[in-house]
């Protein structure tokens, strides 16, 4: 299709197919995105400044963002080890065909299975009157007494794993099937055991994929919201409650803060995704 | 936002390894029944207490009185016709996009795919801080109303609906000869209308039907940026409901997973359909 001989007006007339997506995303994604960045360095007074960033060191900001570190780096480690045991099992670890099925279905429903409902069926559970929580007072033993509680660090990382482990079925099992047979038979040919070929040459090529994997859990617990409110009614310290109550009541007492606290979620975000996609290119070289 | 995921197209799987050792295969089973104890308790729990709303005998009162509460209907209601117009305006911008990129200027493909991960890489919460920030005051005073804020719920809806769409739609499309049908629809004299409306569009269903049941689940019972924008929908009525009631919310947690994973199983349905044609 001669596209060089074209008449010019033509030529700009290509851009047309592609300018309500232009104009669209600038308007409802990078345009609020913007906005916050500019007022992030907005002094009070007026003027430019970095004092609001600076005063992201304060005790409210780094306790919000530590315990946002910490479901995140535990939900993604724990979230990803389990999830990495799953997708090994049903797709090289013996169990019958349509388990794989089962397990890929079933993760694309619990990896879309967040928000409201998912906190529901948490209190259901583990809550004060939950089922489990019922099962162990059978058992003598009252959950709540011995400090555990839905609403706190540990409760939240539960909750948080049944997205997590999902994702990590979804994301690692493509990388599982990419793994050569033939690898498997050159290890044993070379009379490697199967822990010897695991360590030296199955895990090698996947670790790429695995740690990248694990960094896309940490940013996706990290910017989740919707399960938090709908847990705890918004009141936990968290990274994306503290930004939802500066949305509802400057909580921060300083605007600038609030807008400081929402960029600097969005540069670890930003980071998380960068890591991943450079490390799932590296891993294609192998498993591609 | 949390990051979702269509079920893969049953892929055929790797090639049947040889028999795995023993021992193996019975940690396999370990981990299944483990992990798949935590993903089922907590559905069993939610379903045994949503039919217990009636004293002394199990039945399905909580499902009644969920269906019957006058707010409830109209937040569901809402919230899908919300998903549809956001699925149709995500449609109406993402196809003549990607076919654009793979036909006429792939050199902007860089650029489309990055801004369409942005919504992975924006929390919802932050940029809904960002929409009130920007159309909540003069001089693009967009939120001021209920129905303006609507219209803007929809819009972004759509554009966190881009990474999904765009990646259903641009696999849709190297699947099929995409210069070979413009080619030859062109040479039959349609102009780029009919080619998008008539060749296009209808090669793609498999990969738009994907597109907008993903779309649909994940925006059905949003609640972030339908709370902060003071939207009645469905997400902002279950979380109002899980703090006052106690058996609808687990009535309502069960239809919410039954929407899921119907919306899912579809998915997988139609990409295996597709694989046997």
């Amino acid at each position: 299709m001669g596209g060089a001989q074209r008449p010019p007006q033509r030529r700009l007339g290509q851009w047309f197919g592609v300018l309500p997506f232009f104009v669209f995303s600038s308007l409802f994604l990078i345009g609020p995105t913007l906005i916050l960045a500019y007022r992030s360095f907005e002094a009070p007074q007026g003027g430019l400044t970095l004092d609001n960033y600076r005063q992201l060191t304060s005790e409210l900001v780094l306790n919000a963002y530590g315990m946002s570190v910490r479901i995140s780096l535990t939900t993604a480690l724990v979230g990803g080890l389990f999830g990495f045991l799953l997708a090994w099992a049903v797709s090289m670890g013996g169990l019958p065909r349509p388990f794989r099925s089962i397990t890929t279905t079933f993760s694309g429903v619990a990896s879309n299975f967040a928000g409201v409902p998912l906190a529901a069926a948490f209190i259901f559970t583990l809550g004060r009157i939950g089922l489990v929580t019922a099962l162990f007072k059978v058992f003598g033993i009252d959950l709540y007494e011995t400090g555990f509680s839905l609403y706190s660090f540990l409760g939240l990382s539960l909750v948080y794993l049944y997205f997590q482990i999902p994702l990590m079925v979804l994301v690692v099992l493509p990388a599982l099937d990419g793994l050569k047979r033939d690898w498997r038979e050159a290890a044993e040919n070379l009379g490697a055991t199967p822990g010897q070929y695991w360590r030296y040459v199955a895990l090698p090529v996947l670790l790429p994929s695995i740690l990248g994997t694990m960094i896309l859990l940490f940013g996706n617990s990290f910017g989740a919201h919707a399960t938090a409110y709908a847990l705890t009614g918004g009141l936990f310290t968290l990274g994306t409650l503290l930004i939802g109550q500066q949305i509802s009541g400057d909580v921060l007492h300083n605007p600038g803060l609030g807008y400081a606290v929402a960029m600097g979620m969005v540069m670890i975000m930003a980071l998380s995704i960068l890591i991943y996609s450079l490390l799932q290119r590296r891993s294609e070289r192998w498993l591609g | 936002m949390t990051i979702s995921t269509a079920p893969a197209p049953l892929a055929a799987g790797p090639p049947v390894s040889a028999a795995p050792a023993r021992g193996s295969r019975l940690w396999s089973w370990l981990a299944f029944l483990v992990v798949a104890l935590y993903f089922v308790l907590p559905l069993v729990a939610t379903f045994y207490w949503s039919l217990r709303a009636e004293k002394g005998v199990l039945g399905f009162e909580a499902y009644r009185k969920l269906f019957a509460d006058a707010n409830f209907l109209p937040a569901f209601s809402e919230s899908i016709v919300n998903a549809v117009l956001a699925i149709f305006l995500s449609l109406l911008i993402i196809v003549p996009t990607a076919y654009w990129v793979t036909l006429r200027l792939p050199g902007l493909r860089p650029v489309v795919e990055f801004i369409t991960l942005l919504p992975f890489v924006i929390p919802a919460v932050v940029l809904v801080f960002g929409l009130i920030r920007l159309y909540g005051r003069p001089p693009l005073l967009l939120t001021a109303t209920y129905g303006s804020s609507r219209v803007v719920l929809v819009c972004v809806y759509a554009a966190i609906s881009f990474p999904y769409m765009f990646r259903s739609v641009d696999n849709g499309l190297r699947a099929m000869d995409v210069r070979g049908l413009t080619e030859a629809a062109q040479g039959l004299g349609a102009g780029w209308g009919t080619i998008l409306r008539k060749v296009i569009f209808p090669n793609l269903r498999v990969a738009l039907l994907s597109g907008a049941l993903l779309t649909f689940a994940i925006v059905i019972g949003e609640l972030t940026i339908a709370l902060f924008m003071a939207q009645h929908t469905l997400g902002p009525y279950m979380a109002e409901l899980t703090r006052s009631k106690v058996y609808e919310p687990s009535a309502m947690a069960i239809v919410a997973f039954a929407i899921t994973w119907a919306a899912m199983g579809m998915i997988a349905y139609i990409s295996r359909e597709r694989k046997q044609m």
